[in-house]
């Protein structure tokens, strides 16, 4: 569904969603529902060279290129982080580089995810950004190589 | 002897009432706080001392002429009389003041190992200890060629006290008088009799000892006892590393500077005489006035009294927690303070910690700065609850009616 969509489109798709909830509870129940429909990592790829530091519950993180686009797959030992990491692949699955590396993260804020982050875990989220958007870089100098 | 004084009867509102932080909502509930191992809260009596210091007589101390550096001093060593009372030190200057635990032992090790370590020479500690009463060893070990030795931890979370690894060649037993993950109560007394026929110079971790058991360092027979200040109702920032007057005269001091020095040239310093030998820099003296009241405080309202609700909480969370599907109790020691580590099967630390922490419940999370002991017990992290003094029945109720909540949401 949100391949059709742009990046800016899901993540107003994922304020939209959010903003349905009023209490924690809900809030974080759905962020828990979002981390069981992650992609998951290939257990090839679930390795320590894939885990993103800085989170404090492990999260693995991995991209592949696919026509110009970048595939990401991923996973953690804790639901809720989870669901986070899910959150963001959501929004930049299937992205072009460019797309990925000049994105906001705003939404972030407008969902009102953050304030209820420890800033441990806060730390965490930006660190998955972070990874993602050098997996962005990295695959765009690729593709300028060639 | 302690004087004997008419305890007013233990009224947790009463206590309650003293600290100003309980009436604050967390993600708009009341706050449930059971971090205290981690920090407690402070009464409001500590509070007051602390900002009436700067208040009224902030100065310098030991250096100025005059009024207010007098008052500033004659403050911080009042502080200093109260301590060495409340853990029963021979003298007053056996209590040296520091940042907290972690400097304290830093300054036992880094001092201990300039004193006596040697090629070959073993530091014992244990396996349950805190990073910070493993890493400064480890460092002064591989500094002077010396080896760490580790004794064993039962299922129970106690030490397995028929293989601890005495040799000829240690020269020092480190280890915590409490545990701070598992809040096992440790045979401190007999293991350091055992040390002492070995000649070997022990110290104490008693971080989470300090608030909540009677402790007596002559009858103990420590060498060195480390604390802090913030885990006992005191300001952050402040702690104490007691020392056996013999020995602190022989260690050389760790850090140089101000307040530590006799005379100074560049050919040659002479230290000044305990404890401002080990003093060096301006110390907290608003934290360590704080923390004599925090001392005082504790004494009036009834340590034992304290201790013995803090008790009575820990074995009601237990059989409530333990009929959750799926949890284990890490640490079921007989000897405990009001401490409960727990795992619950399929269920994250992480998300149970921040799902608690909506409903306005603080509990840490995750390996409690004791890898190790994590690695032990063959967990990642546990979830653990920590009770003081002001906690209630009650609040026990509401973790636990809020874990339950919290592991419907996960499973």
């Amino acid at each position: 569904m949100s391949a059709t969509f742009t990046l800016a489109q899901t993540q107003q798709e994922l304020i939209d969603e959010f903003a349905l909830f009023s209490d924690w509870q809900d809030r974080y129940e759905h962020l828990i529902e979002l981390g069981r429909d992650l992609p998951l990592i290939a257990p090839e790829h679930k390795t320590d060279d894939n885990l993103v530091r800085g989170c404090q519950s492990r999260v693995w993180l991995y991209a592949a290129p696919q026509n110009g686009h970048i595939h990401f797959t991923a996973d953690s030992d804790a639901m809720i982080t989870k669901g986070i990491v899910a959150l963001l692949v959501r929004v930049f699955n299937n992205r072009t580089p460019q797309e990925i590396i000049g994105a906001s993260t705003d939404f972030i804020d407008t969902i009102g995810l953050r304030a209820h982050l420890s800033p441990n875990r806060a730390n965490g989220l930006s660190a998955m950004i972070d990874q993602m958007k050098r997996y962005a870089l990295a695959f765009s100098a690729d593709a300028n190589k060639e | 002897m302690k004087p004997e004084v008419l305890k007013p009867v233990f009224d947790v509102q009463e206590i309650r009432a003293q600290f100003p932080i309980l009436k604050e909502l967390v993600h708009g509930k009341p706050l449930v706080y059971f971090d205290n191992a981690a920090t407690s809260q402070k009464p409001r009596r500590v509070i007051k001392a602390e900002s009436a210091y700067y208040a009224t007589i902030n100065a310098n101390v030991h250096r100025g002429v005059h009024t207010l550096s007098t008052k500033a001093t004659e403050a911080q060593e009042a502080a200093r009389e109260t301590i060495r009372r409340h853990i029963n030190a021979r003298h007053a200057h056996e209590v040296i003041f520091t940042s907290g635990t972690t400097a304290s032992l830093n300054l036992a090790a880094f001092s201990l190992g300039q004193l006596l370590l040697k090629k070959g020479d073993e530091v014992l500690i244990s396996g349950m200890e805190h990073h910070a009463n493993i890493v400064p060893w480890q460092m002064v070990c591989e500094r002077h060629g010396a080896q760490l030795k580790v004794i064993p931890i039962t299922d129970s979370g106690e030490w397995d006290l028929a293989q601890v690894p005495f040799s000829d060649k240690t020269r020092v037993l480190a280890v915590s008088h409490v545990s701070n993950t598992l809040g096992t109560i440790n045979p401190v007394k007999e293991l350091i009799a055992e040390a002492k026929k070995r000649g070997i110079i022990t110290v104490l971790d008693g971080a989470q000892a300090i608030a909540h058991l009677d402790v007596d360092v002559q009858d103990l027979g420590c060498d060195l006892y480390a604390f802090s200040g913030h885990k006992a109702y005191g300001p952050t920032g402040t702690g104490v590393l007691y020392g056996r007057e013999e020995l602190l005269e022989r260690m050389p001091p760790w850090q140089g500077g101000g307040e530590m020095i006799d005379t100074v040239t560049f050919e040659k310093t002479t230290y000044a005489k305990l404890p401002f030998k080990f003093e060096a820099g301006t110390p907290h003296i608003a934290g360590i006035i704080g923390l004599g009241e925090a001392i005082r405080w504790m004494e009036d309202y009834d340590k034992p009294a304290m201790a013995k609700h803090e008790h009575e909480l820990l074995e009601h969370a237990s059989n409530q927690l333990l009929d959750i599907d799926g949890l284990r109790i890490i640490g079921s020691a007989k000897e405990k303070v009001g401490v409960i580590s727990f795992v619950i099967e399929g269920v994250h630390h992480y998300d149970l910690g921040t799902l608690l922490d909506q409903q306005g419940i603080a509990v840490r999370t995750g390996h409690h700065c004791t890898q190790p002991l994590m690695e032990r017990f063959g967990v990642s992290g546990t979830t653990r609850a920590s009770f003081a003094c002001f906690n209630t029945m009650e609040e026990v109720d509401a973790m636990v009616g809020a874990t339950r909540k919290a592991v419907n949401m996960l499973r």
